[in-house]
């Protein structure tokens, strides 16, 4: 999933300050998994920034509805009814979920309330760990099912490097040498060949190389 | 604000915290009537919203109280809440809100004379510090539309 | 031959081949470069210019290597992974060779985090080995990594860093295959005081029969102080220092320490010099290359031969 965090309450308060009254939206997907601006989210956030700016004896009205998803149109057109009046937009989604906001409100300024982190998975409850970053071209199946762009500092594809030390990465204790983890795997696997093979220089296209990247799948769209 | 009474909010479990206030009452020991109680499963159901909203609503202090370590029915529910107080305080500190108003509790439900101690210091701190900045800016507000009204 | 380099030269000819190593300075500032090429002249057979070494921003490795072109030397340019595109690196190892610079060697380079920049991106378009494969490419078929031919193809003599001392030791025997594989001729370790740990890597290497197939020089460096060797032993990744070695830089007085760090050296080139498959040596004396001569000279590898 896309994982993010809030930004600081701070930062929004200056977002929000020139207005009467805002919409924040949150998402009910990726957002909602790692705690970051799902509903309950929203209702922290309403709460806090009203508090912030009662302080300073400033009112805002501050509507709070979250979407199942803000990536999709189809979703995003249910805030039609709820912008009314609204001076402004806060979403709690994604940047993929902020720009659709926008694109379909484009009279209305739109702000994003977390920071979009990196696509990753759940290691224990509370933490997200970076597994994926997209490069369109995967080659999990000969790696042991661990990705070396995403999981090496140096997205070495024929690593581990000469820092390597203890199974940790040179940059810190708390990360894992991604090629030590490849390797384990490959031997649990009877793989150990494949870590010989030498993998060519990768062709980065696929991974943004040529620029921003569509999908058209020729069966659904019309 | 000359005669401030603080008002404070206690989320009490029930296995613990609520049986402790409980047996203060049975013993007759008082305690101030500025906490309200409220009875929870267990101290790690408060939800930092419902410790936000409590603020936003105006109350003074807040306070989760809990079992004492090891000894949570639900084996580490006070340990999960200690650290979900930890959390709203930051967020507080981010608000403006002083973090010394909200606070973690822990006893045992034999403790009738701790609950209501505890329940007198955390009243008396709060009177200290004053009303809460949200406490006093809902104040503020009241008065200017009385103002306007008149 | 594959080059004109006078390092393959010297490995060809069978001789124990001595390199060190000149970090250029963080500024532009040419007479540093020539001051430390002075202390090498005549004393090593190629001298490694560092590519923005720990991730800390100097003067390019290229404009190092030609400066110490001009003073008589012969540069060994490093280049990195970290910092520039495969584009950037074909361009610049054309310039290299136009400019007279015959041998290289290709590394990832440290995190940027280690350095001065850490809010970089770190580029590594290729890794090392990619980039042995691609500079092989380049001199061997007179193509580029795209494919197209290049008109003036440059023949360089190509190195890789090897790490018997990281983790996971099985693989290290089984990188430095795949380093060879990909084209390396040449090899420098990381700095070795772990003499048994550096042996064991080499009985794996010799029965694979890869010090056939490729040159290895072993690395060495002189301790300049306790401290030193601390720092070594416990904050960079990747380094082997015994504690034995810290005990006997820490049983002299401070005064007589650079004397036992530098003896460590010499003892320690000579117990390498037994160690079937050592084609050479590497001495990186990091701000103290006033001190190589005395090094090379006690370990009996002077005067150099004439190829």
């Amino acid at each position: 999933m896309i994982t993010a965090e809030r930004k600081p309450l701070e930062e929004l308060i200056e977002y929000v300050r020139p207005y009467k009254r805002v919409l924040l939206v949150g998402c009910n997907e990726c957002v909602t998994v790692c705690a970051a601006g799902g509903r309950k989210e929203v209702g922290l956030l309403a709460s806090g920034l009203h508090m912030a700016l009662l302080k300073s004896g400033v009112t805002i009205e501050i509507r709070e509805h979250t979407l199942e998803r803000q990536c999709d149109p189809e979703y995003v057109e249910e805030l039609v009814p709820m912008t009314d009046g609204v001076d402004a937009i806060i979403s709690m989604a994604c940047g993929c979920g902020v720009q659709e906001v926008a694109r379909r409100f484009k009279g209305k300024p739109v702000f994003p309330a977390v920071n979009t982190k990196f696509m990753g998975a759940s290691e224990r409850q509370g933490v997200w760990a970076e597994r994926c970053q997209g490069c369109g071209d995967c080659l999990l199946g000969r790696t042991g099912g661990v990705c070396p762009i995403a999981r090496c500092a140096k997205q070495l594809m024929n690593g581990p490097c000469g820092g390597s030390t203890g199974g940790h990465c040179e940059i810190g204790d708390d990360v894992d040498c991604a090629w030590a983890l490849i390797w384990d795997r490959l031997k649990e696997l009877g793989q150990e060949e494949r870590f010989v093979e030498i993998m060519p220089a990768k062709d980065w296209r696929p991974g943004g190389g040529s620029g921003p990247r569509k999908i058209i799948r020729e069966d659904l769209a019309e | 604000m000359d005669n401030f009474e603080p008002v404070i909010v206690a989320f009490c479990c029930h296995y613990c915290a609520y049986t402790a206030a409980d047996m203060a009452g049975s013993q007759r020991l008082s305690y101030p009537p500025n906490v309200k109680i409220i009875r929870v499963p267990c101290s790690s159901k408060v939800d930092a919203l419902h410790i936000v909203k409590a603020f936003e609503k105006g109350a003074d202090g807040v306070y989760v109280a809990g079992c004492l370590e090891g000894d949570c029915h639900f084996k580490n529910g006070n340990s999960r809440a200690a650290r979900l107080v930890e959390h709203v305080q930051k967020y507080m500190d981010e608000i403006g809100i002083e973090s010394e108003r909200l606070e973690m509790v822990m006893m045992s439900a034999g403790m009738g004379y701790r609950f209501a101690q505890k329940a007198t210091e955390i009243t008396e701190k709060i009177r200290k510090l004053g009303p809460s900045p949200i406490h006093a800016a809902i104040g503020r507000q009241e008065r200017d539309v009385c103002i306007m009204t008149e | 031959m594959k080059t004109d380099s006078r390092l393959e030269k010297i490995l060809a000819a069978g001789h124990l081949a001595v390199t060190s190593e000149c970090g250029p300075p963080r500024g532009a500032q040419p007479d540093k470069v020539r001051e430390k090429g002075r202390y090498l002249h005549g004393i090593v057979d190629a001298v490694n210019v560092t590519d923005n070494q720990t991730a800390m921003v100097r003067m390019s490795s290229l404009a190092a290597s030609v400066l110490l072109k001009q003073e008589g030397l012969n540069p060994l340019y490093q280049l990195v992974t970290r910092d520039r595109n495969r584009l950037a690196m074909q361009a610049d190892i054309l310039g290299a060779y136009s400019l007279g610079i015959d041998t290289m060697l290709c590394l990832s380079g440290d995190h940027t985090k280690f350095g001065d920049h850490p809010m970089a991106m770190n580029v590594h378009d290729i890794d090392s080995i990619q980039l042995i494969q691609m500079v092989k490419k380049m001199r061997d078929e007179g193509l580029f990594q795209g494919g197209a031919e290049i008109k003036g193809a440059p023949k360089m003599f190509i190195g890789a860093a090897a790490n018997p001392f990281a983790d996971p030791f099985e693989l290290r025997v089984l990188r430095l295959a795949k380093k060879i594989a990909a084209g390396a001729d040449f090899i420098q370790t990381q700095c070795i005081f772990n003499v048994e740990k550096f042996e064991k890597w080499m009985e794996g290497v010799c029965a694979r029969g890869l010090h056939k197939q490729c040159y290895i020089l072993a690395g060495v460096t002189p301790i300049k102080s306790v401290g030193a060797a601390r720092y070594m032993k416990t904050k960079v990744p990747g380094m082997d220092v015994p504690q034995e070695i810290v005990d006997r830089m820490a049983s002299v007085p401070k005064e007589k320490q650079p004397e036992e760090g530098i003896a460590i050296c010499v003892e320690t080139i000579q117990r390498l010099k037994k160690v079937e498959g050592v084609a050479g040596f590497h001495i990186m004396a990091i701000d103290w290359e006033e001190k190589v001569k005395e090094i090379v000279e006690r370990a009996g590898l002077l005067p150099r031969p004439q190829v």
